[in-house]
C-alpha cells in the first residue's frame, strides 16, 4: 500500500479520512515498512467496512492486516444496535473462534531435547491432524447441543481437562447466548466426527521454548520463565464453524437487501443486530465459539496424555486461551465519553483487555490479559499483554499473527515440503505432518515477519511484549 | 491466461486461493471449477471415480449458484471423507443437478495438502470470455 494515500497521525497510526459513503474514518496501526508491504485491498476493505450502518468511531486494521473477505483479516469494527448497527458473518470469518492457547509444562529444554522425537511421535499419534482426520469422540444430537451450549465447560465435565482450566479461558470457557437451534443440521453433520481434531492449513500444535522475556513481572504473573518449555495449540471450530459461516453469509446477502443496506462488496453481507437473521447468527456464532473452546480443550487433554506418556508426572497448566475470529457484545468507553454496549467484530484480531478489566481471571486482573500471537511453522510466537490504552486505540484489540506474504501457489513453486522439513530439522525443529505439499504451502518464508508485526503492535500501544517463544516440535495439520 | 476449454486453473489470492473453471457452456465451466477445487486439496488425476454422489442446489443467479455448488461439494467431501475427480453438471432455471465421482480420502496416496473451509463471494464471477468461452471463478477459503 502506498503510504501517501494515508494521513499519518503519528509513527504507527495511519488514517483514511471519511469520503463518499464512509460514516467514520478507517485507522491502521502499523510501521511504515508494514504499510508498504500491505495489499492495496486492505485500504479498500477497511474503507468499505466504514460504510456499514451503526459503526462506531472507526474501522480499524491491525499491523498484520491483509486481504480478507469483505472485512480485512486483522480488522476490528464495533457496532451499536441502538443506532441500527449490524452484525456480519464476513466480519467474523469462516473459522469462527479460531484461536490460540498456551500451556506451561515445568520442563526445561534440557529435559525435552533428548526425547523430542519420541514426544513428536506421541503427539502426532494422539492429536488427529490434517485433511480427512477424525477424532475418537462421536456426538449424538443431544450431546452435540450440550457441547454447543457448554463449550470448554462441557468438555471438562466430560473428563477432558480440569476445572481450573476454565478460569484461564475467555468467557470462562463457555460463551453465553449460544443457540444450537440456529445451527443448521449440515453444520452439525460436519462436526460429528471432528471433535478434538486440529484441522489443516495454518493450524498446529507446537512445543516451544520460552526464549526471551521482555517483561519479567508480567511473565511471572503468567507463569512463564526463560528456558521453560510450553505448548501452544492453534485451531478453531472446525467444520461446524465453516458451515455456519457459509450458511449465514448467504442468508445475510438477502437480509442486507431486505433491510436496504447498500453493500459495496457482497462479502460485507450483514444484517441489523436487531433483526431475526442478526439474532440467529449471533446465537449460531456463539455456539461455534463454544465448539472451538471445546475442541481446544479436548486437544489439550490429548496433549496432556502424550506428554505424560513421555514425561511421567508432568503437569501442563493453561496460561490462557484466546479467540481471534469473533463478534462479542462488550461494554466500552468511547471517545465521546460514557460506556456503550457494542458488538465488536474481531477478524484475525485478538481481544486485549488492559489491567483491571472485570472479565479477566483474578490472577491476571492487575497486569492485563495474555495476548497470544502465533507465528508460522519454524518461526517464533509471542506472548503480549493488554494495555490501558488499547481500549481507546481499537476497542481493546491487538494483532493475531504474522499474516501471509505469499500465496500458496507461489509457496509450492518456491519450496518443497521434504526439503523444508530437513532444513528445519537442522535447526533443531521437528515437524510431523500428513502432507508434504501442506508443509510447503505453510513455509515460514510464505509469511510476513511476525516479529515486525509484534514490534508494531507494541510500539502502537495495542499490547506490550512479554515473552518470545521458539518452536522445538510442530505438529502441522 | 487463456487456457483452451474445457480447462481449469488457480489464481492468486493473498491468504487463500482462487479456483477458475473454463468451458464451452456454463455447465462445463462449473465442472472445471469443481476440478480446480479438488486440485486445491490433491491432484484430481490421483482420485479414482469409484463412487457417485448426487448434489442439487438452487440460486437466484449463476454466480450464487457457483458458490452453492462448490459449497455443496465441500460439504460432501467433509462429511463423507471423500475426494472427487470427475464431475457432471446440468443447469436449468437456476437449478443445478450435479454428480461427483470419487473415492474415500487415502492419506498416503492422495497426500491432501489442505482442507477447503468454504467457497466465498470474493472475486466471484460467471462470465463469457471474448472468445465465447464461459468462465466460472471465485476464491475459496482454506
Amino acid at each position: 500500500m502506498d503510504p501517501s494515500r494515508l494521513e499519518r497521525r503519528d509513527e504507527h497510526t495511519w488514517v483514511i479520512p471519511p469520503t463518499g459513503a464512509m460514516r467514520v474514518p478507517a485507522i491502521l496501526y502499523a510501521s511504515e515498512a508494514l504499510v508498504r508491504e500491505m495489499d492495496e485491498k486492505v485500504f479498500e476493505q477497511a474503507a468499505n467496512v466504514a460504510t456499514l450502518p451503526g459503526i462506531v468511531q472507526a474501522a480499524y486494521a491491525m499491523p498484520d492486516a491483509h486481504w480478507g473477505y469483505g472485512f480485512p483479516i486483522g480488522g476490528v469494527a464495533a457496532f451499536d444496535a441502538e443506532e441500527g448497527g449490524v452484525v456480519s458473518a464476513g466480519g467474523v470469518g469462516f473459522d469462527i473462534s479460531c484461536g490460540v492457547r498456551t500451556l506451561t509444562t515445568g520442563l526445561t529444554r534440557a529435559d525435552v531435547e533428548p526425547a523430542k522425537e519420541a514426544l513428536a511421535d506421541m503427539l502426532y499419534a494422539k492429536v488427529p491432524a490434517g485433511v480427512g482426520s477424525t477424532g475418537r469422540i462421536r456426538l449424538d444430537a443431544k450431546e452435540m447441543d450440550a457441547m454447543l451450549r457448554g463449550g470448554a465447560q462441557w468438555a471438562v465435565e466430560r473428563g477432558w481437562g480440569r476445572p481450573e482450566d476454565l478460569e484461564r479461558i475467555e468467557e470462562r470457557g463457555r460463551m453465553s447466548g449460544a443457540r444450537p437451534e440456529c445451527v443448521s443440521e449440515r453444520a452439525k453433520q460436519r462436526q460429528r466426527d471432528e471433535m478434538g481434531t486440529l484441522g489443516s492449513g495454518n493450524h498446529y500444535l507446537e512445543v516451544q521454548e520460552v526464549a526471551e522475556i521482555y517483561d519479567p513481572a508480567v511473565a511471572a504473573a503468567f507463569g512463564l520463565h526463560e528456558g521453560e518449555i510450553v505448548v501452544s495449540i492453534h485451531c478453531g471450530s472446525r467444520g461446524l464453524g465453516h458451515q455456519i459461516g457459509t450458511d449465514y453469509l448467504r442468508r445475510m446477502l438477502e437480509a442486507a437487501r431486505a433491510h436496504g443496506i447498500a453493500l459495496p462488496d457482497r462479502e460485507l453481507a450483514c444484517a441489523p443486530i436487531r433483526s431475526t437473521v442478526g439474532q440467529e447468527y449471533l446465537g449460531a456464532m456463539r455456539a461455534a465459539i463454544n465448539c472451538a473452546l471445546a475442541n481446544r480443550q479436548i486437544i489439550t487433554h490429548l496433549a496432556r496424555e502424550a506428554f505424560a506418556a513421555v514425561f511421567p508426572g508432568v503437569d501442563l497448566r493453561l496460561v490462557y486461551d484466546v479467540s481471534h475470529n469473533t463478534c462479542k457484545e462488550e461494554l466500552h468507553r468511547t471517545a465521546e465519553g460514557g460506556e456503550r454496549r457494542l458488538y465488536v467484530h474481531r477478524k484475525g484480531a485478538t481481544r486485549a483487555f488492559g489491567p483491571g478489566h472485570p472479565d479477566l481471571p483474578e490472577a491476571y486482573r492487575k497486569v492485563g490479559q495474555p495476548v497470544l500471537i502465533g507465528g508460522s511453522m519454524g518461526t517464533c510466537s509471542y506472548v503480549l499483554v493488554g494495555t490501558r490504552d488499547s481500549e481507546a486505540l481499537a476497542f481493546s484489540s491487538a494483532c493475531h499473527g504474522a499474516g501471509r506474504a505469499m500465496s500458496r501457489k507461489q509457496a509450492t513453486k518456491r519450496w518443497r515440503g521434504r526439503e523444508l522439513v530437513e532444513e528445519l530439522a537442522r535447526r533443531g525443529i521437528v515437524i510431523r505432518s500428513p502432507s508434504m505439499r501442506g508443509v510447503a504451502e505453510e513455509a515460514p518464508g510464505a509469511y510476513k515477519d511476525v516479529s515486525a508485526v509484534v514490534e508494531a503492535a507494541h510500539a502502537a500501544g495495542l499490547a506490550r511484549k512479554v515473552a518470545k517463544l521458539v518452536p522445538i516440535v510442530c505438529i502441522k495439520g | 491466461m487463456a487456457c483452451a476449454p474445457p480447462c481449469w486453473e488457480h489464481f492468486e489470492h493473498d491468504a487463500d486461493v482462487g479456483v477458475r473453471g473454463v468451458g464451452r457452456t456454463p455447465e462445463e465451466a462449473f465442472e472445471q471449477a469443481a476440478l480446480a477445487l479438488t486440485a486445491v486439496i490433491t491432484d484430481p488425476a490421483r482420485v479414482a471415480a469409484r463412487e457417485r454422489v448426487a448434489v442439487r442446489c438452487e440460486a437466484p443467479d449463476l454466480e450464487l449458484l457457483l458458490v452453492d455448488w462448490l459449497n455443496a461439494l465441500v460439504y460432501e467431501m467433509a462429511t463423507r471423507h471423500m475426494l472427487f475427480g470427475r464431475y457432471a453438471v446440468r443447469i436449468e432455471d437456476g437449478r443445478l443437478e450435479g454428480e461427483a465421482w470419487g473415492e474415500p480420502v487415502d492419506r498416503d496416496r492422495h497426500a491432501p495438502a489442505v482442507e477447503v473451509k468454504g467457497a466465498t463471494y470474493t472475486a466471484l464471477a460467471v462470465r463469457r470470455r471474448e472468445d465465447g468461452a464461459w468462465v466460472a471463478e471465485c476464491v475459496v477459503d482454506v
